[in-house]
């Protein structure tokens, strides 16, 4: 009687087993699928853009897109190409400053539970949420209406200063965070005041973790659109000033779309974004490689 | 000297810290300031849950935009979540070295191509698509919601991924101690560990989702009506915007505003949800 049970069970067992192991092996084959699956999907859809936006541009592009004037015949997306530097450099140059500074105030001289650094950590966090197009309406208001500007460059620059500028204190925070307290130590030891090595020792090395931030940051600009309709414009010429009306890259091609017309100038458009985005980024996984190193 | 230089960069530095609190009054200031008055002017109730937008006729009601902002982002999270969960677990688990220096700068890439790119992606690959296989003009709420579920891969991927890459080694190799392979291990001990994390990606991936604007007004169609079918166009709140806001005047322009005031505070609410996640996970 015992022989027999004990005999039977194993038999029974093994059998309840192979089962079990067959199964686990299938769901294990085919969660390893799904999950290749997923990953070339999303790789599929980048490539997708990539390949027809540069298969449909590239052929587009001639010499008489950058002629220096935009006209009704020749519609030249020169202008809007020296409108997106200038934007980017304004805005960089509002932004950067301000982001710096307040994290060298965040990291180096505010208290530990400083109730300040509490409310900006809450209210950067609550910028970097904010979707382009309130940053446009918010510009629109203040600047555009408010302030009586009417639409420029400058409205255009200091709505996307706002726009970037947690995105350059979070980059420049970590960066200086990453600066290990020797330096420092070793400057105040030298004798240096704190305001000497801010400057002259902590900030230095953390030029590249910032300069990874800047680029990100350039990125934005050069791609943003629904922040600047209504504060910078759509008008396609190059302004005399920060004060008159200029459209960069991204509107054109926006405005080309709403306009319904062209559909060569926005492929050669697209593809001249697409390629400047793709350098940007490259730079800045480039940069942010050496800082790992 | 030297100690007045030091007292004026500590003012000036802490008054730069002060200015993105500024930037964020400004913002709520100028926006509410605008856009409550509209509202009261409205009623509430006509403008949250009217279905008539006829500027012409002064009736403003924004509830099919506020509909269609949902369901774009319904469709977004349908297709973006699935395939960036398990993207991201690929990209933690299963990529082998070689390959991830190669996907990781890729998936960098799709977070940096601008909006109007992707929908002018949309408009001239994924509209025709759909107008082939479903009839109709193409410009719908399923080629916005596909448009977006792309947009917002990035966005999941990559906070999933360090979700996933922060749960301890120690869960990984105790299930694969007892037995488990390696698929099964990721999926039923490490994935559930990673939870809280995935969703503060997720989270945030709608609020990119339902604050989307150009690559939306590009593909949805537009028309300020309640959608029946997933073929038909659809308005966001964000397209509602910026459609409009060039002409508008008087309560029309205000009526936009107060558009924006209720995209914001929906946003607002989503980054509430988000932060409030995201702490509970560092706590633990």
């Amino acid at each position: 009687m015992n022989n027999i049970s004990a005999a039977a069970i194993p038999a029974e067992k093994d059998n309840s087993r192979t089962k079990a192991i067959f199964s686990s092996k299938v769901q294990s084959a085919l969660l390893g699928g799904a999950v290749w699956l997923a990953a070339g999907i999303t790789l599929l859809s980048l490539l997708s853009i990539i390949i027809y936006i540069l298969y449909k541009g590239i052929p587009n592009l001639s010499l008489d897109l950058f002629a220096p004037e935009y006209t009704t015949e020749n519609m030249s997306l020169f202008p809007a190409l020296i409108n997106t530097v200038t934007m980017t450099l304004v805005s960089l140059l509002i932004a950067v400053p301000l982001g710096v500074f307040s994290a060298i105030y965040l990291v180096e001289y505010a208290k530990r539970g400083n109730k300040l650094v509490t409310i900006v950590g809450i209210t950067t966090e609550t910028l970097s949420g904010i979707p382009s197009i309130v940053y446009g309406l918010f510009g629109y208001l203040l600047f555009v209406a408010q302030l009586k500007w009417g639409y420029c460059m400058m409205a255009g620059a200091l709505t996307l200063s706002i726009m970037i500028l947690p995105l350059i204190m979070r980059t420049t925070e970590e960066a200086l965070r990453s600066v290990p307290d020797s330096y420092r130590e070793g400057s105040f030891g030298l004798g240096a005041g704190k305001l000497r090595t801010v400057f002259t020792v902590v900030l230095p090395s953390a030029v590249p973790g910032i300069l990874a931030g800047v680029i990100l940051a350039i990125g934005r600009i050069a791609g943003e659109t629904a922040a600047l309709i209504f504060t910078a414009g759509t008008v396609a010429q190059i302004p005399g000033n920060l004060m008159g009306s200029g459209r960069t890259l991204a509107i054109h091609l926006y405005a080309l779309w709403n306009e319904g017309l062209a559909a060569e100038q926005s492929y050669a458009t697209a593809v001249i974004l697409l390629i400047i985005v793709v350098l940007i980024n490259m730079l800045s996984s480039f940069i942010a490689k050496k800082i790992s190193k | 000297m030297n100690n007045f230089k030091e007292k004026a960069m500590h003012i000036v530095f802490a008054v730069s810290a002060c200015i993105s609190i500024l930037a964020v009054v400004l913002i709520c200031v100028f926006l509410f300031a605008n856009g409550i008055p509209a509202i009261a002017e409205i009623g509430a109730g006509n403008f949250l849950g009217g279905k008539v937008w006829k500027p012409s006729n002064d009736t403003y009601g924004i509830f099919p935009m506020i509909i269609g902002s949902l369901y774009v982002t319904a469709g977004a999270i349908i297709i973006g979540v699935p395939i960036g969960i398990l993207t991201a677990v690929f990209m933690a688990r299963f990529c082998p070295k070689g390959i991830y220096k190669i996907v990781k700068p890729a998936i960098e890439l799709l977070a940096g191509i601008p909006s109007v790119v992707y929908g002018f992606f949309g408009l001239m690959v994924i509209v025709p698509l759909i107008k082939q296989l479903f009839g109709g003009s193409g410009t719908s709420m399923l080629a916005a919601s596909i448009v977006l579920g792309i947009m917002i891969l990035p966005t999941i991927i990559g906070v999933s991924e360090s979700a996933i890459r922060a749960v301890p080694e120690s869960y990984y190799e105790g299930s694969l101690g007892l037995g488990a392979s390696h698929e099964r291990s990721v999926f039923f001990a490490v994935l559930p560990a990673a939870k809280s994390g995935i969703l503060a990606g997720v989270i945030l991936g709608i609020g990119r989702a339902v604050g989307e604007t150009m690559a939306v007004v590009m593909v949805a169609g537009n028309q300020a009506v309640l959608p029946e079918k997933l073929t038909q166009g659809v308005r966001t709140m964000t397209a509602n915007i910026v459609l409009e806001m060039g002409y508008a005047a008087d309560l029309h322009r205000e009526a936009l505003i107060a558009t924006a005031v209720v995209l914001f505070v929906f946003i607002l609410l989503i980054n509430l949800t988000f932060s409030v996640i995201k702490r509970k996970t560092s706590n633990v």
